[in-house]
């Protein structure tokens, strides 16, 4: 099971209003390659990976839930004192017609989450290499949305998401040498 | 969404301790995971997760429950839903 706990994983600060940068962190909440995909794309190949990787997909998919919810208050921090008019310029009208200030589970453009952006094959190997394409992809947006933006608070914590993708990649390929070497190990005998 | 709480210098602090030792901790669990004979790094995150329980613990007096399920504990009134949430400070 999961216990909340009360408190971010790291500090979210942002120095002004701006629904503009919102509407491209929305990429990072329910996008392809973002913080929702990746907490269940990785507690969902749990149940079929051999034992000695459970760990690592357990413990990363559950720290992308802590980055959900990083993003999540970046979002609520930039629009919560938006206008109608500046979500309007900014592109959130459709979303404001929708969902007012709510949050909701779409990529940057408005296209709702869905299952068919994750994968589970089943092949340990193929399950790997695509978390940790997922990963990649995941810092490439944060350095694309980091480039997009000038508020230095919000870059910090931006910041530490995208290295965090970096260690998660990390693993994620040492996982993979892992479960290479136990399949080495077992053609011996 | 109405939780205009304002919270001291002190919060920020606290918090922020917990963080740093949560962020070591995260660090040190996925490490292990991929090199549970590391012993060095085993010592070391059993070290910190002390520090970081009494770190939560002297969080928790002050500022109230970070956990729920009883994982913590609460005053009279129950604490729990008190402001503010993480994503109001």
């Amino acid at each position: 099971m999961w216990i909340y706990e009360k408190k971010l994983q790291y500090p979210v600060r942002v120095s002004k209003c701006d629904p503009r940068v919102a509407k491209y962190l929305i990429e990072q909440y329910g996008g392809a390659d973002g913080e929702l995909s990746a907490a269940l794309r990785y507690l969902n190949q749990r149940y079929s990976i051999p034992d000695k990787v459970v760990g690592l997909l357990n413990d990363i998919g559950t720290e992308e839930f802590a980055h959900l919810e990083m993003i999540a208050t970046m979002i609520y921090k930039l629009t919560k004192d938006a206008t109608v008019d500046q979500m309007e310029a900014a592109g959130l009208g459709a979303h404001y017609t929708i969902h007012d200030k709510a949050l909701y589970y779409t990529n940057a453009e408005g296209v709702p989450w869905t299952a068919a952006f994750i994968q589970a094959k089943g092949d340990p190997i193929a399950d790997l290499y695509e978390d940790i394409a997922a990963e990649e992809k995941a810092r490439a947006t944060y350095q694309w949305i980091i480039d997009q933006t000038d508020d230095v608070d919000l870059q910090d914590a931006l910041k530490f998401l995208r290295e965090r993708e970096v260690i998660h990649s990390l693993r994620f390929r040492e996982a993979v040498e892992i479960l290479k070497a136990e399949r080495e190990q077992k053609k011996v005998f | 969404m109405d939780g205009n709480t304002t919270v001291d210098q002190e919060y920020y602090r606290m918090m922020e301790e917990l963080q740093q030792l949560d962020f070591a901790l995260v660090e040190l669990t996925l490490y292990l995971d991929t090199h549970p004979d590391d012993m060095q790094a085993l010592q070391q995150f059993n070290q910190l997760s002390q520090q970081r329980q009494q770190a939560a613990y002297r969080f928790e007096c002050r500022y109230g429950p970070l956990m729920q399920f009883g994982h913590s504990y609460s005053r009279y009134p129950w604490q729990w839903m008190d402001t503010p949430w993480p994503w109001q400070v």
